[in-house]
């Protein structure tokens, strides 16, 4: 059923559909209004049975759904930003230990400085962590991903963080589709694992493993994520049959055919690239845009196979590895190896810094002409960042940078009034 | 089965012998049908005051929900030596996560059997001190608030003594550890205001709080089997004492706790909804000296010259506990 709502309640509502048992509730913005939403489903009475837990922490919060999912129970938390970080240690511990939990991270900067806003520093920080990553790119696909994160977690028992973009998504209303309970129920069969804490068949979970058997179990680990790679496209197709409408996936690829230059992104950008590809087209440029849904597991062969034809390609991510540069960019150029096409890195919309059609524009058209270094921040003011360079060549240590910064403008909080 | 006559041999001493109790009286360790929860074969030290606390408190617990339990087990001594993969001394469905969680882990636990309707299957969260009074505190407040449907056990050696005798919180004034050197002008841990985790859970009004120690494991019994006769979140601080950390003989863990005890350095009492409701009464005093002086690590209070300013503060502690939960007459 159609319905205008906010990208929090729509997934609130995908993740009700699905039957949860027990879920836990940790506040972080932009994450926030989803757990709202499933707090007052359950208060009502509208999810049953489920336990809703509100906890003091996000490292507890992931904690509760890691002994409820070991105990056989559907468990669902979202988290954001500090609070993906404050449970790392759990975030790694429940994949090991092979709980299909579903989270969703509404992806946003990590401090300091202190920041709200949309980037996808957040996730890419536990990309190694063994969990399944799928980026939502509309609220639609963010609603839609979390119905099918449930049935590959637990066909794969391995947890699925669905990651969407905070506020961009989260807080923006949008027609969304809403399935039936019906529908969901014949998509989703209960979850009934192999092995649970049961009394009446005792099994020991969380052994210590020593060198003898650590390596085999980290393979397994790796070989499980590369059956997903066939299974995700098996879901989504599932999904199709059932709902009638592409979401999911490991890719999805806009006007890539012929295209000459490749744009790749993660996320509800992919909207505004599309569009200034558009743009582009209708001038003449023939570019394509390769939407990545599923970032672990890493979609290498998909990946190398759309971009076949490309003379280049351009990666726009909204993270960076400090030290180095792009993060995902660095994924697809293993993707394209061997492969004579330049793989740029465009850094874009850290913090919640927008990203516009005309910024885009002009991005592209530089990248067409091979003016592009490998590595570009989009959009970064060089006057701030050229004042505190030229500064530190004189005095380098400068304490903290933001702080610097303003110090530089004459406002130093910790110095007024 | 056939009662003989009790011989009364055993009168005078501080053990009450099963021989001496009405069947239905007699420890759970005593039966035949008790469960061996934690097995035999496990790789504690000999002597290990946290095996012979864990077994006893997890056999009682499994008596009393008649088998119907899960574990959730804090990283530390009692996970390493029982689960060596491939290996298990559980006979119990058991889980561990991590050092910091059980406490949420057995939140989680207990949600899923309500969810699933399964109010028949209980939920224990076990820990040692560090993970308990330190790295897992949060998780522990956090269930004690909620509270939750868990009884959380502390098996208290007063130290880190998996990752080798660091100090935590619950770590004594003057105790030499790996990271409190008996070196110096104050060799040993700094005095500080103490972390009394028991009456912090109390602070929470909890339905159950207790201690209790491997000396008196017919009180340790008792006490589980009514934690567990109990909904919501339960506590028990066991003193376990540790042969290899405090430079203890192997064979003196029982009379250590005992010694802890009847010097008033350990009070064992019971509370119920924040107000204490019992205390094991000191049946003869003995000096803190005499509870000091068997641990190497204390071994830098005595000698040639010994640290009366420091006993004496020590002492002080003892006598507080005393007067505190009043420890002495009848």
């Amino acid at each position: 059923m159609l319905e205008q709502c906010e990208g929090s309640h729509a997934v609130a509502k995908a993740v009700a559909l699905s039957r949860p048992e027990v879920i836990c509730a940790y506040p972080i913005s932009p994450q926030t209004h989803i757990v709202e939403g499933l707090g007052e489903l359950v208060k009502t009475g509208e999810l049953a049975p489920c336990e809703f837990i509100n906890v003091e922490s996000e490292f507890a919060a992931l904690s509760v759904a890691i002994g409820a999912s070991a105990a056989g129970a559907r468990s669902y938390t979202a988290t954001a930003s500090q609070g993906l970080l404050f449970m790392a240690e759990a975030v790694y511990n429940a994949s090991g230990l092979g709980l299909p939990i579903v989270m969703t991270v509404a992806n946003r900067a990590i401090g300091a400085p202190i920041n709200i806003w949309n980037d996808h520093t957040d996730s890419m920080s536990m990309r190694d962590a063994g969990w399944l990553q799928l980026f939502a790119e509309t609220n639609q696909e963010a609603l839609d991903l979390h119905i099918q994160a449930f049935k590959i977690a637990e066909e794969l028992s391995l947890p699925v963080m669905v990651c969407m973009d905070g506020f961009i998504l989260t807080h923006a209303y949008e027609r969304v589709d809403m399935p039936t309970q019906a529908q969901v129920d014949r998509f989703l069969p209960p979850y009934e694992p192999r092995q649970v804490l049961d009394p009446n068949d005792p099994v020991t979970i969380g052994a210590m493993v020593g060198p003898e058997a650590f390596t085999e179990v980290r393979y397994l680990a790796h070989a499980k994520q590369m059956q997903a790679l066939d299974l995700i496209p098996q879901i989504a197709e599932e999904f199709r049959k059932e709902f009638g409408r592409d979401s999911g996936g490991l890719i999805k690829t806009y006007k890539t055919e012929d295209a000459e230059t490749i744009v790749i992104a993660l996320g509800s950008v992919l909207g505004t690239i599309k569009d200034t590809v558009d743009d582009l087209r209708a001038e003449g440029f023939k570019v394509g845009v390769l939407g990545i849904t599923s970032y672990r597991p890493f979609p290498i062969s998909a990946i190398r196979d759309a971009t076949a034809n490309a003379k280049r390609i351009v990666v726009i991510e909204k993270c960076f590895a400090v030290g180095i540069g792009g993060i995902v960019s660095r994924d697809v150029r293993s993707a394209v190896r061997n492969r004579p096409q330049p793989v740029l890195t465009v850094v874009a919309g850290l913090g919640g810094r927008a990203i516009t059609k005309a910024s885009v524009h002009k991005l592209l058209l530089d990248v067409i002409a091979d003016k592009l270094e490998l590595l570009t921040f989009l959009d970064l003011d060089w006057a701030v960042v050229n004042r505190v360079l030229e500064r530190e060549k004189t005095q380098r240590r400068s304490g903290p940078v933001a702080e610097g910064i303003l110090r530089d403008l004459g406002g130093v909080p910790s110095r007024m009034g | 089965m056939e009662q003989s006559l009790v011989k009364f041999y055993q009168t005078g001493t501080f053990t009450v012998g099963n021989r001496l109790l009405a069947p239905d009286q007699r420890s759970v360790q005593a039966g035949t049908q008790r469960s061996n929860s934690l097995n035999s074969g496990h790789r504690a030290c000999q002597g290990c005051g946290e095996a012979l606390g864990a077994r006893y408190a997890i056999d009682a617990a499994m008596a009393a929900t008649n088998g119907q339990l899960i574990a959730a087990n804090a990283t530390g001594c009692l996970e390493v030596f029982s689960t060596p993969y491939p290996e298990t001394s559980w006979q119990m469905p058991w889980i561990h996560s991590l050092f910091g969680n059980a406490a949420a882990v057995a939140t989680g636990i207990a949600a899923a059997m309500k969810a699933k309707g399964r109010s028949d299957v209980r939920v224990v969260a076990q820990g040692g001190d560090g993970g308990t009074t330190d790295i897992g505190f949060g998780c522990l407040s956090g269930m004690f608030e909620r509270n939750d449907d868990v009884l959380y056990i502390c098996y208290d050696n007063e130290a880190y003594m998996n990752t080798g005798v660091q100090r935590s919180s619950a770590t004594p004034p003057a105790a030499r550890t790996a990271t409190t050197m008996a070196v110096g002008q104050h060799p040993g841990n700094d005095f500080g205001q103490g972390k009394n985790v028991p009456q912090i859970a109390m602070a929470h009004e909890i339905p159950y709080v207790a201690t209790a120690t491997v000396a008196d494991l017919h009180d340790l019994e008792y006490k589980v089997t009514k934690a567990m006769s109990i909904r919501g979140a339960r506590y028990i601080h066991i003193f376990v004492p540790c042969p290899l950390g405090w430079g203890a003989a192997s064979h003196d863990t029982i009379k250590l706790s005992r010694l802890a005890v009847e010097s008033g350095v350990f009070p064992v009492f019971e509370a119920e909804h924040g107000e204490v409701t019992g205390v094991l009464k000191i049946r003869r005093k003995v000096p803190v000296e005499d509870y000091l002086k068997p641990q190497k690590r204390f071994a830098h209070l005595f000698g040639k010259s010994p640290d009366v300013a420091t006993l004496a503060r020590l002492q002080a502690r003892a006598d507080r506990n005393i007067r505190r939960f009043g420890l002495l007459g009848e």
